[in-house]
């Protein structure tokens, strides 16, 4: 009879333990949630506020305080594609943003995997040399680069503009491919040597891979960077056929007026695809992948 | 020597070669031409100009208060995004690692501001704190708090710390992104090991976490660090700099001695310093890295 | 593994794809760099026209903000890239830098070439041609002439928002004069809860014009000069007086709040939703307000005078000029293309369609009414770039600066006085040993 008594006041007090665990978790959970809701409403509202103005006049732009206008003006996406002739920049921005990101993550990641793995002379100095580009701004180079670019017979071309730009990628992302690199556990690099592989198919073949979330992120960055860029637009190039997308979203923006529905509607249009992309690399932050590479 | 141990040591170098060409011809190049210029007193558009030997680093070591107080209004933004910043992304990263429900989209959006641009930026944080019919002025009287309203980037007590939401609530989606990325790494079979061993979340965060995102912690910390210092464009658009010197940083302090007062050698003097300054303080941080690994 | 070799296939493509440099330009056009955005369809327009009158070809290329033009601009002076016709935006002592280096042409003789007794600089106002001249013995040692030509002209005054005054009960037909008549008029809308004062000061050249203003009304213009030049101390009892102009409209609350950050866009916005009741802005202001509330009901006045012993002064002159590359091949074809468009017609054509003020003094006709009460005011102007003698910039930026402070209620008139001084004996003694 005690016996049961006592089990049955464990199991009571057992449950009740159970009990207390889910709420707090579930106070937990919901205090959480709350938060990522708040930070999230913060980062969301600027976008909406340009989306939203994007669809007013430029008389109401500032004085109709509405979440979403009574009347959108719907064809101010049409008159800012026309108008910013965002059909002739598109293209030049998708292929500098891709020539750029794939340049950038290929160089960076076999200088990284040689800092990181391979032994070579001078390899501490001249990593420290590399990484000093990073740190050291140079607001007044703009004159030199342009010097430099016009004896190379590279102003006003697609070359002239990417080139700068994949060398503007390089430090952080072999500072960011070196960080993971170096983090990768020996064990596979030797049962790579054993199995024949020289070092640049350990490279490409395992070291890369394994990397994936750091490549998605430097990727990241550099397509947003790419896809942003105006200042070095505007010095190398003339030509209305190789500029890239801000050189449209510029025509909004005069020295006094600036036409403040088209040129939301312009930047809605740009960070579309930006975010899209995004997206898409989400997939491949993919987390245990070490893990499967350990197990295997 | 074999031939095959010229082919090792010469095939190491062809992982770097790409990348140093590139940095020869378009970082150290520029950055030498911008040292060669800060030791004369070009305008920027003479055909001709004098060397002055170090008489624009001796007048901006020792006659430019403007300049260093710049530059300490540069290191409070910085350490508010050291710490602030960094930790409110390390947080997200952390709560957006587990399996959340909808974790997808908080990553989404939490990258958004990173990804607007400027001029957006601009218009919505100056009607925030804008001292008439700002949002942050119409809250504060919502609840009560309405002694508190004011024309915060007009305010000298204010304006540094109000640009320095800005810049981070603009900036902690980068750190988000890295260190997610950091934490997605790290191999799900330790945790469970250290459930296994009866560890709590805290512990798991401690033993577990920690050490193996030391590195990636020094990474964002010196992202952060470089990235703040050299803050502009939130400046440009919201407060000019001022009220008086009270927002002013060393790159709005650079860029009006080079077009303000068409010093531009002296600019590069400045650049050059500065970018001296980063460097130390980086080579500080990988030194500190160096050792915490080994611990 | 596929995906990857197709991908790196993809991309050696359009690398190579990327290398290929863009269609060549037409040799023979005369090309023309401009940073005006707004502006940018007119040109294109008026360079059809051109081609279709004369069969010559001109080219309009833009680049914007306008920090970017100048930064291009100063990159191709270096490599001698530089386009037939361009701007110089910067200070006068830039634009000398640029002449003395050669990348200018002298335009003196062609504008001095008179047809039917008229010469062609004598279809500008005045102050738009003295902005782009050089005086003999001038202080940057440029030889003497004209070297730019005008394009638009702009005066930087106050407007004032007739609706609001007459919700205080003023007359609407009777903006103030006197210093004594605004601050009257200030405390009466203080009374009604109208905002008074709104400006893009965190612009700081914007206080830097309105101080100038009042300096020049209150001591007459040889007095500054003489400041500039070093006779005068910034610690005169005068510079203290016009410092405490500034103080007295802060302790009256005369500015809006948070003016002294704003940027000239935010105060625009302002000024075009009637959230206040004075402006100080430039005549391209209306454009901008014509765009954001199109009944806005206002004018033009000019800043309340401190003194009847002074003519006052507003900042007036050359809005956007375009200048002559000196070592350009196509040198005659340009300046004939720019007679062209700083002809009559062109002008009102160019006013009619951006609402800017003309710089021919023919073409006012057909211009709104509210602009051409800007131009009304053309003989009260002067422009830093008119000045015989010039400012250290870093003294400038102490005094501007300095009134900032002032306004925040941070120093004290007699204060920001004494630190420009300072600041001004530093900078001379640097000069004088150099």
């Amino acid at each position: 009879m005690s016996r049961m008594t006592s089990t049955h006041v464990v199991a009571e007090a057992s449950r009740a333990e159970v009990n207390y665990d889910l709420v707090k978790k579930r106070a937990v959970s919901f205090f959480v949630h709350l938060f990522l809701i708040l930070v999230s409403l913060s980062c969301l509202f600027p976008l909406w506020w340009a989306f939203a103005s994007s669809l007013k006049t430029q008389q109401t732009v500032f004085t109709d305080l509405s979440f979403f206008p009574k009347d959108p003006q719907w064809s101010n996406y049409y008159y800012a594609w026309a108008k910013a002739d965002f059909s002739r920049y598109f293209f030049n921005s998708l292929l500098y943003t891709a020539v750029v990101v794939v340049g950038v993550v290929l160089i960076a990641s076999m200088a990284a995997y040689a800092f990181s793995r391979l032994k070579f002379w001078g390899k501490n100095v001249m990593f420290l040399v590399l990484i000093s580009t990073m740190m050291i701004p140079i607001p007044g180079s703009f004159i030199a680069l342009y010097v430099l670019l016009n004896k190379l017979h590279l102003v006003d071309t697609r070359l002239g503009y990417i080139l700068p730009q994949i060398n503007g990628g390089l430090a952080l992302g072999i500072f960011l491919l070196k960080t993971f690199f170096d983090d990768l556990p020996k064990e596979i690099e030797d049962s790579a040597a054993i199995d024949g592989c020289g070092r640049f198919r350990t490279y490409w073949h395992i070291a890369l891979p394994l990397a994936r979330p750091a490549i998605a992120v430097l990727a990241i960055f550099n397509i947003l960077a790419v896809w942003n860029e105006y200042l070095l637009a505007m010095l190398v190039l003339s030509s209305k056929d190789l500029m890239p997308l801000q050189r449209g979203l510029m025509v909004f923006q005069g020295a006094h007026i600036t036409q403040y529905p088209l040129l939301m509607a312009g930047i809605v249009i740009t960070v579309l695809p930006v975010l899209a992309v995004y997206l898409l690399l989400q997939k491949h932050i993919i987390k245990g992948i070490t893990a499967g590479a350990v197990k295997g | 020597m074999s031939f095959n141990q010229v082919r090792k040591v010469v095939g190491s170098y062809v992982f770097v070669a790409p990348a140093f060409l590139l940095f020869v011809t378009f970082s150290l190049y520029p950055f030498l031409k911008v040292f060669q210029l800060s030791v004369t007193n070009w305008d920027g558009i003479s055909s001709s100009m004098q060397y002055i030997g170090l008489e624009n680093f001796k007048d901006l070591w020792l006659d430019n208060p403007v300049f260093w107080a710049s530059m300490k209004n540069a290191f409070t933004v910085t350490f508010l995004a050291l710490t602030a910043q960094n930790f409110l992304a390390l947080f997200l990263a952390l709560l957006c690692d587990r399996d959340i429900r909808g974790g997808n989209v908080y990553r989404v959006i939490f990258y958004l501001p990173p990804v607007l641009s400027g001029i957006v930026v601009g218009l919505i944080w100056n009607w925030i704190y804008d001292g008439n019919y700002g949002l942050l002025n119409h809250f504060l009287r919502f609840i009560g708090l309405g002694d508190l309203a004011r024309a915060w980037l007009s305010d000298a007590k204010t304006a540094l710390i109000g640009v320095s939401v800005i810049h981070m609530w603009k900036g902690f989606g980068w750190g988000f992104v890295i260190l997610l990325a950091g934490l997605q790494s790290i191999p799900r079979e330790l945790y469970e090991a250290a459930r296994v061993d009866g560890a709590n979340t805290w512990v798991m965060f401690k033993n577990v976490t920690v050490p193996l995102m030391i590195p990636v912690f020094i990474l964002v910390s010196i992202l952060t660090i470089l990235g703040t210092m050299q803050i502009f464009d939130i400046i440009i658009s919201t407060t000019g700099g001022g009220p008086g010197y009270h927002t002013e940083v060393p790159i709005t302090r650079i860029v009006s001695t080079m077009i303000g007062s068409s010093k531009f050698g002296y600019a590069c003097a400045m650049g050059v310093t500065f970018g001296l300054i980063l460097l130390a303080i980086s080579m500080v941080q990988i030194r500190v890295s160096k050792m915490m690994r080994q611990v | 593994m596929h995906f990857v070799k197709n991908f790196i296939l993809t991309f050696l493509i359009l690398f190579f794809a990327g290398c290929a440099s863009a269609n060549k330009q037409d040799p023979s056009a005369i090309t023309i760099w401009h940073w005006m955005s707004d502006r940018d369809e007119v040109f294109q327009e008026l360079a059809k026209k051109y081609e279709d009158q004369t069969g010559a070809k001109v080219k309009f290329d833009l680049f914007a903000p306008s920090e970017a033009y100048a930064q291009r601009v100063k990159a191709s002076a270096q490599t001698a890239t530089l386009p037939d016709i361009y701007g110089v935006l910067g200070e006068k002592r830039d634009f000398a830098s640029f002449i003395r280096s050669g990348y200018i042409a002298n335009l003196s003789q062609a504008l001095g070439e008179t047809k039917d007794g008229v010469a062609w600089k004598d279809d500008f106002f005045k102050k738009a041609v003295s902005v782009n001249e050089f005086l003999p013995g001038n202080e940057f040692g440029v030889e003497p002439g004209i070297y730019g030509v005008p394009l638009d002209v702009t005066t930087i005054q106050m407007v004032y928002n007739k609706k609001l005054y007459e919700k205080a009960g003023l007359d609407p037909e009777a903006p103030p004069r006197t210093w004594e008549e605004f601050m009257g008029h200030a405390s009466i809308l203080r009374e009604a809860g109208i905002p008074r004062l709104v400006s893009g000061f965190g612009e700081i050249w914007m206080l830097d014009a309105l101080a100038s203003n009042l300096a020049m009304n209150l001591m007459g213009e040889e007095k500054v000069f003489d400041t500039y030049r070093g006779k005068v101390s910034y610690a005169d009892p005068d510079w203290v007086r016009v410092l405490s102009f500034f103080k007295q409209m802060t302790d009256e609350k005369v500015f809006v709040e948070g003016a002294v950050t704003m940027v000239n866009k935010t105060a625009e916005q302002t000024f075009a939703n009637e959230r206040a009741a004075y402006a100080f802005n430039g005549s391209w202001c209306v454009n901008v307000y014509k765009g954001m509330n199109p009944d806005l009901q206002y004018a033009a006045m000019l800043p309340p005078s401190v003194s009847n012993l002074h003519p006052a002064r507003i900042w007036g002159g050359a809005g956007g000029s375009f200048v002559v590359n000196a070592g350009s091949t196509r040198r005659d074809g340009a300046v004939k293309f720019l007679k062209w468009l700083t002809d009559e017609k062109q002008q009102a054509f160019l006013a009619e369609k951006t609402e800017n003020l003309p710089s021919n003094k023919a073409s006012l006709g057909k211009i709104s009414p509210v602009l051409a009460s800007f131009a009304d005011d053309m003989d009260n102007t002067t422009h830093p770039n008119i000045y015989p003698v010039h400012e250290f910039p870093s003294v400038v930026e102490a005094f501007d600066k300095g009134i900032q402070s002032i306004l925040i209620g941070e120093k004290k008139p007699e204060e920001v006085a004494q630190d420009t001084q300072k600041i001004k004996e530093k900078e001379s003694a640097k000069a004088r040993a150099n």
